[in-house]
């Protein structure tokens, strides 16, 4: 048999994982408990890879990501029920989603701002006080069902969309990773003040990561909006947060491989545990604690496989 | 035209007078020593020039636009390289990307076109990675292209700090004790390393140096500081015989 082409390999992988994840469920061979779980898989992928380019790729220390996952799922959740037609829903389901994306990167400017006089611990505490200024302001808006929540969105969210949009954002962080921009980004975590003095402009790669990881918390907002069909904002609050900053820390700082299996194994082993209820909890930060002291880098540390880099980087 | 000219630069630390009523001009394509010993403000010199430090007061004039006060990426940008004393390269990044990096200003593409991987961006990147291929062979640092900075034997480091500062193709370079830490033998191809770079990149330079040797080697004027003042210009040589310059290094005579 002749080889494939490699510049055909992977669009023919990526269109092979679309129709899998179309098929398997049409033809019955997936369960819908499966098929609920790899959402969660796909989203916390999603979640997980935006969340490594401010905290791996740019060295900051971002506890708030929640914040800028209930404003995409919010903003998504609105535009499905109270702007855009009922029986269009399906149809206009990316236009809503990247519609929640967009605000989420409105939002991610606000941390933006502040992080370029302030780095660090500090840094950290105004994303954590955004995350619950977030929580508070969705708390006290009535006309959004205030602490009750908001509910009445179509079951929009299936596998082929949650599968897409891991691929679309896998895709673009690489890019934006192996570019000019990405190296710069990197270049703060090594030293800003040489960054700065190698001519790195420091302030507008701040504003591109956190506007580009928060656009993309967006989207896995709405995903998850579209796919519970009820949000609160509870939901968005730091222990969502924290459950992110494990599956980053698990799976390795800098790395889209090593988020893609820290979110994976997390998802998974939460489900696992189900049976422990309550104590379930205590894992995560557990977790985080140990990750922490015993392996700050996780099972990935700054490493990449060589299938998510561009051929030009793989010298 | 002189290509750096600054007037009358001063900069405080709360109470502490790091420099003061400082002048310099540097011709272009000249090669120019600061000297004099610890603490007397060189290294401030340099954080005012490139804008890591705000000036108390002055002014610092950059190939006919005022530079004051403008941040740091800009003024680089604006076509100055500098190292450093204690290395800054970027330690888990490898050579290659450290040194593409130095040329983060030159990069024409946008965001977009980034996230998109446009054929424009591509033949930038293509381009932009063999310049950097190139100035690692002429440094004879290629094979450690795909080696992270943390990993090279410290003359590398310095090496690769200074190519990386030459990847923007800057006019001035700001050279902050490149000799530091290094022997004999390694501080005579340094300095043959700098002389040859001064002619083929047409560079001007500023050097930082306590090895006497190599300043007097490499400079053709050499201005001299001490707290926080300039108490000498002129040649090297004449330096060497100044009594103010010599009390600086040794102290005066019946002092203790």
């Amino acid at each position: 048999m002749k080889e494939i082409p490699s510049f055909l390999r992977y669009p023919l992988l990526l269109v092979a994982l679309l129709c899998l994840s179309w098929g398997l469920p049409a033809s019955g061979l997936m369960n819908l408990y499966i098929q609920q779980v790899l959402m969660y898989v796909g989203i916390n992928i999603i979640l997980t890879l935006s969340l490594n380019l401010v905290n791996g790729y740019m060295g900051e220390f971002s506890v708030g990501h929640a914040g800028f996952m209930a404003v995409g799922a919010y903003v998504a959740s609105l535009l499905t029920v109270a702007v855009f037609p009922r029986e269009w829903g399906f149809l206009l389901f990316p236009v809503v989603l990247v519609g929640g994306g967009l605000a989420a990167a409105l939002a991610g400017l606000i941390v933006a701002f502040p992080s370029f006089r302030t780095r660090g611990d500090y840094l950290a505490i105004v994303t954590l006080a955004f995350n619950m200024i977030v929580k508070s302001v969705l708390e006290n808006i009535d006309a959004i069902g205030g602490p009750r929540g908001y509910m009445g969105m179509a079951k929009l969210t299936n596998l082929v969309w949650v599968v897409f949009w891991v691929l679309v954002t896998l895709l673009v962080l690489r890019n934006f990773i192996y570019s000019n921009f990405g190296r710069g980004v990197v270049s703060i975590r090594e030293d800003e003040l040489a960054a700065n003095l190698v001519s790195v402009d420091t302030p507008r790669l701040k504003i591109y990561a956190f506007c580009l990881s928060a656009f993309f918390a967006g989207i896995a907002g709405g995903l998850y909006a579209h796919l519970l069909q009820f949000i609160n904002p509870r939901s968005f609050s730091i222990l969502k947060s924290t459950d992110m900053l494990v599956m980053v820390y698990l799976g390795g700082i800098g790395s889209l491989t090593g988020s893609i299996l820290g979110a994976t194994l997390f998802t998974i082993l939460m489900e696992l545990l189900r049976p422990l209820e309550l104590w379930r909890w205590v894992v995560g930060p557990l977790l985080l604690v140990l990750l922490m002291i015993f392996r700050p880098t996780g099972i990935m540390g700054l490493k990449e496989s060589r299938w998510v880099k561009p051929a030009s980087e793989r010298l | 035209m002189a290509l750096l000219h600054i007037s009358d630069l001063s900069h405080r630390f709360g109470g502490l007078q790091a420099l003061a009523d400082f002048f310099l001009t540097l011709e272009g394509g000249s090669l120019v020593g600061l000297i004099g010993p610890n603490g007397a403000g060189k290294t401030t010199v340099f954080n005012l020039i490139t804008g890591v430090y705000r000036p108390t007061t002055g002014r610092i004039m950059f190939a006919g636009q005022e530079i004051t006060g403008w941040p740091s990426h800009r003024i680089m940008a604006a076509g100055l390289g500098r190292t450093f004393q204690n290395i800054r390269l970027f330690k888990d990044l490898n050579a290659l990307d450290n040194i593409r990096l130095g040329a983060f200003s030159h990069y024409g593409y946008s965001f977009f076109q980034a996230l998109c991987r446009t054929a424009s961006f591509r033949r930038q990147e293509q381009q932009f990675t063999s310049r950097a291929l190139e100035m690692l062979d002429r440094f004879g640092l290629r094979k450690y292209a795909q080696t992270p900075a943390r990993n090279l034997p410290y003359g590398e480091q310095r090496r690769l700090e200074i190519a990386r500062a030459l990847m923007s193709r800057p006019r001035l370079l700001l050279l902050d004790e490149p000799a530091a830490g290094m022997n004999q033998a390694e501080t005579v191809a340094l300095v043959k390393l700098l002389r040859e770079l001064w002619q083929e990149f047409q560079l001007t330079i500023l050097l930082i140096e306590h090895h006497m040797g190599v300043v007097l080697d490499l400079c053709q004027r050499v201005q001299v500081l001490d707290f926080g003042a300039t108490i000498f210009d002129g040649s090297p040589q004449e330096a060497q015989q100044h009594p103010q310059v010599l009390e600086a290094y040794l102290g005066k005579d019946g002092e203790e």
